[in-house]
């Protein structure tokens, strides 16, 4: 489970006054995603300690006198006493949530007698409530993603999810959270098993306000977001750069997204050309606009047409992310543009590397695209370069802090360039090449399949991503049509065979 | 694999600690309570030892910074100068190779690996093996409240090189604030208090622990074997935090050294600039060092700068890693004066580290003195990533083990002979380390006391 889904689910089981000050261990990213990365990861005991420490802070919150009265739906009989029946009614319905599935009889058990036993060494029924909890919090029945399998009988021979882990599946995809009630109860009663049953469902969620917390939890990932939780530009250089504006870069990403996808339902592509975003008064400052703050300080802002910037490419947060502290990188950007947004893997710098040319102390290289292009004229560094720098000097009339500019060192900036093949004259015209290429639609395809099933995609299903493609070519890539195309798939929710018997399930720590 | 535990034990020491906790002892520690030579407890438990590992990035100019003599009493280069008042305290140990046996040198990240694994990595995201530190841990770190501290001056949460595995890496503190609490928060017993009554809040959470293994048990059963192993790699997690608040339950052995640090500790805000990270750095020493008197870690580890080193200078434009291969090298300097800047700093780090532990009294002598601090970087020479001859230190005697002040002539021997000596002086028990030309079957006995 990641960091945000562990929050949606605490919030959406407890509302939103319990405060949730943990903070994940750092996954790898996978297949580029750190959703595909913490499929492997294991939980080591310095992320238990974190774990166990907000496990403890959640479970106090939702016992203490404040909380009690909304949050446990029974009152003990005596509170300085034990009392089992209504620590069990709780902690069934309780559990039933954290961990998608009812508790057995034993699980259950076993929470009662530890609710029993800490509510009679003199604390009280509460107490006991809250050691109860914390152990569900701690579970890994809670806190790793397990799907169970099961023989498909509409298929005989192959294998496919159980019910609950549908609805967990579902659930961790749409909402970015574990699933509610009334999923749990569509699991229940087999209906996820039925194509109008899981199609009712799907609906539900895609209409619902939570579905925007799905959305920005797969960008947030795909677009590798958690960058900036560390960017800070050099003050001396981009005084309006703070580290508040870092955190609104990003956020303006996902307002974004989410305006585009969500409420405009927007094709993806439009991501890359749109003029329309959200802005902040601390943004407004980067990109010397002027704007009526709205609810929150975020108000609409649309860049007029004929404006240097459109789409995420020109936004501050695509392009501080990828700059140095203290100036901008056509390399960086173009690389980031291979990597994340097209799924290409450009090679490391050989150890060796030769920057001779560009150390020369009498060269005057003024601009970014002299002091490049003297570099790539070394056949070693041309190779790799020659697949970043023309996509990234399209956006270097944009610093390291994403401010427009027309020249560096008093030279022009030269925005122009070609994305395989495809001339452009300026950063819009890039974003509009990025928009019309091919591989723009095969990433994301792949990236959000693999974000869906917490794993790679194999080379098996390369076919299947043709199918995808195939469905949404001609209406168009909505993300809601996306996530439709695949989750109606035969293949969504299919699984492997087991190798052994009788093992019907898999755990990832999603 | 699982421990077998018995269920009810655990539930019925819940119930007989809990019914027969709150017993008060009172046992005021002093300097007496040491025997006669002052290295161990009157009672003969020797005095912890130690291990910890001291990591900054982008290499040193050879130029400035290897002594142009070996063995005691050499002159100290510039790039050195900053370690010459602790010149007691450490060993230098240069002309030690890392050799990659035709695999790629993975810039930033080979040098490093190797000197933390053993091996040289096949694909830049790969880790052979556990890194060192673990190993250690694994021998000394039980006993005490925290099996390793891992500590990343950065900021960074990334910037950890202790892990069990690629799929394991142990989280670094990066806010000094934050590592306060986590050492001297609410849950920090101090050991030198004059009455000890164990924590009923303690007991329950340990008993909440047990109850999580014994109603996961049945998951475990039903995983295939790679799912098993990281639900297993969970419980170990589990049980080691059992452990600990079984450690907190009894009354800590004294420190008299342990003084919990007073006043209000800043935040430093992020960033990469030279001035936040070292102040983080000190502060974050300072804790550490407190800490490790306090008994609350045998295990460390500190990342002054990552391998890849994104510090920057307020004002410049380049960070380190760039100033490393785009600044010419000064013809009259042979070096390149403002990348040379940052290893300055680094340098300045590492003696004021050394320094924090050497000042902290202990016993007959200092913490220091009863610990062994292994430091390193990633490359010799940042601007071509040289593995060739990556500098090494040693700080610490290791209760009397370990000569100091000496500058040590790898004469091109594996780079590994150091971090071997290191598992072995820490009781590892292990006949080499390393894979061919970097395996290491023999110590670096010329530290040897």
């Amino acid at each position: 489970m990641s960091q945000s889904e562990y929050v949606h689910t605490i919030t959406d089981i407890f509302g939103a006054d319990i405060a949730i000050g943990v903070r994940f261990a750092p996954v790898k990213r996978a297949d580029g995603l750190l959703g595909v990365g913490a499929g492997t990861a294991v939980v080591t005991p310095g992320a238990l300690d974190r774990l166990e420490s907000a496990a403890r802070s959640v479970a106090q919150q939702v016992t203490d006198a404040k909380h009690r009265e909304f949050l446990v739906s029974c009152k003990p009989a005596l509170e300085a006493e034990r009392d089992d029946a209504c620590a069990r009614r709780f902690l069934a319905q309780v559990g039933r949530l954290l961990y998608r599935r009812p508790l057995t009889d034993a699980e259950l058990n076993l929470k009662v007698q530890i609710a029993g036993e800490a509510a009679a060494d003199g604390g009280g029924f509460y107490k006991g409530l809250t050691y109860a909890l914390s152990g569900l919090l701690v579970s890994p029945n809670f806190l790793l993603i397990s799907e169970d399998i099961e023989p498909d009988p509409l298929h005989p021979g192959r294998w496919r999810l159980t019910g609950y882990s549908k609805a967990t599946r579902l659930s961790f995809l749409l909402w970015d959270a574990a699933p509610d009630e009334e999923l749990l109860r569509a699991a229940e009663r087999g209906e996820l098993n039925d194509a109008r049953g899981l199609r009712r469902q799907t609906e539900r969620m895609l209409a619902a306000s939570q579905f925007a917390q799905g959305v920005r939890a797969f960008f947030d990932d795909f677009l590798v977001l958690e960058a900036f939780d560390n960017v800070a530009k050099d003050p001396i250089i981009y005084p309006t750069y703070t580290n508040n504006i870092g955190k609104e870069a990003r956020e303006q990403v996902l307002r974004t997204v989410v305006d585009e996808l969500v409420i405009r339902k927007s094709d993806y592509r439009e991501l890359f050309t749109t003029r329309r975003t959200l802005m902040s008064p601390g943004l407004a400052s980067i990109y010397r606009v002027l704007v009526t703050p709205g609810p929150g300080g975020w108000a609409p802002y649309e860049f007029p047409a004929g404006d240097p910037r459109a789409g995420l490419l020109t936004q501050v947060g695509f392009l501080s992310q990828y700059a140095h502290p203290g100036r901008s990188s056509s390399t960086r950007r173009g690389r980031a543009i291979r990597e994340v947004l097209l799924c290409q893997k450009v090679p490391d710098p050989p150890p060796n590397v030769d920057f001779s040319i560009v150390e020369d102390p009498h060269a005057k290289f003024r601009t970014a695209r002299e002091r490049l292009a003297a570099h790539n004229t070394d056949p070693t560094c041309r190779g790799c370069h020659m697949l970043t720098d023309p996509i990234g000097l399209g956006l270097e009339r944009f610093d390291g802090a994403g401010q427009y500019r027309e020249t560096e060192h008093g030279a022009p900036i030269d925005p122009s360039g070609t994305l395989d093949g495809v001339a452009y004259a300026d950063a819009a015209g890039l974003g509009q090449a990025l928009h019309d290429s091919g591989a723009l639609r095969q990433c994301v395809i792949s990236r959000l399949y693999s974000f869906a099933v917490g794993r790679p995609a194999t080379k098996s299903e390369s076919g299947l991503f043709k199918y995808f493609q195939s469905k949404l070519d001609d209406g168009g890539y909505r993300f809601a049509d996306m996530l439709r195309v695949m989750i109606y798939s035969d293949a969504f929710f299919a699984a492997q065979a087991p190798d052994e018997t009788p093992p019907p399930r898999t755990a990832a720590l999603n | 694999m699982l421990i077998k535990t018995n269920p009810i034990t655990r539930r019925r020491i819940l119930r007989g600690a809990i019914g027969g906790g709150g017993v008060a002892v009172s046992l005021p520690f002093l300097d007496l309570f040491l025997n006669e030579n002052g290295t161990a407890q009157a009672a003969g438990t020797p005095l912890p030892s130690r291990f910890g590992t001291w990591f900054w990035g982008l290499g040193v100019d050879a130029e400035i910074f290897i002594p142009k003599t070996f063995g005691a009493n050499y002159e100290f280069p510039q790039q050195m100068k900053p370690l010459e008042k602790v010149r007691q305290h450490f060993n230098l140990l240069s002309n030690f190779n890392v050799l990659t046996d035709g695999k790629t040198n993975f810039c930033h990240y080979t040098g490093w690996v190797a000197l933390r694994c053993g091996v040289t990595p096949a694909t830049r995201s790969s880790l052979p093996s556990e890194s060192l530190d673990v190993a250690i841990s694994d021998v000394i770190g039980g006993g005490s409240r925290f099996r390793s501290i891992n500590l990343a001056a950065t900021g960074v949460a990334r910037d950890s090189y202790s892990f069990r595995s690629a799929e394991a890496i142990n989280p670094p503190e990066t806010s000094a604030v934050e590592f306060y609490q986590k050492i001297f928060g609410p849950e920090f017993q101090d050991p030198n208090a004059a009455n000890f009554t164990p924590d009923r809040n303690t007991m329950l959470r340990k008993s909440v622990l047990s109850g999580v293994i014994e109603e996961s048990k049945s998951l475990n059963h039903q995983l295939g074997a790679a799912d098993k192993r990281r639900v297993d790699e969970y419980f170990t997690s589990i049980r080691e935090l059992e452990g600990r608040l079984e450690t907190q339950l009894q009354k800590p052995p004294p420190a008299p050294a342990c003084i919990v640090p007073k006043g209000e500790i800043k935040e430093i805000p992020v960033g990469l600039d030279v001035v936040s990270v070292g102040a983080r750095h000190r502060a974050m020493t300072d804790l550490l060092v407190m800490a490790l008197a306090c008994n609350q870690t045998k295990v460390f580890n500190m990342v002054y700068s990552d391998s890849g080193s994104s510090l920057i200078r307020k004002g410049s434009e380049r960070t380190h890693h760039i100033l490393t291969h785009e600044e010419p090298i000064d013809p009259q300097l042979g070096i390149q004066p403002n990348a040379s800047w940052f290893v300055d700093r680094a340098i300045e780090g590492w003696a004021y580290f050394v320094e924090a532990m050497a000042r902290t009294p202990e016993g007959d002598g200092s913490l220091l003195d009863h610990s062994l601090i292994y430091s390193h970087t990633d490359c010799q020479f940042a601007k071509v990533h040289s593995l060739e001859g990556i500098p090494m230190f040693t700080a610490g005697r290791l209760n009397g083990r370990l000569k100091t002040g000496l500058h040590i002539d790898g004469r091109e021997r594996p780079a590994t002979e150091l971090g071997f000596t290191c598992q072995r002086l820490m009781g590892v028990p292990t006949s080499s380390w390393g894979q061919q030309s970097m395996e290491a079957t023999r110590e670096v006995s010329e530290i040897f006391a």
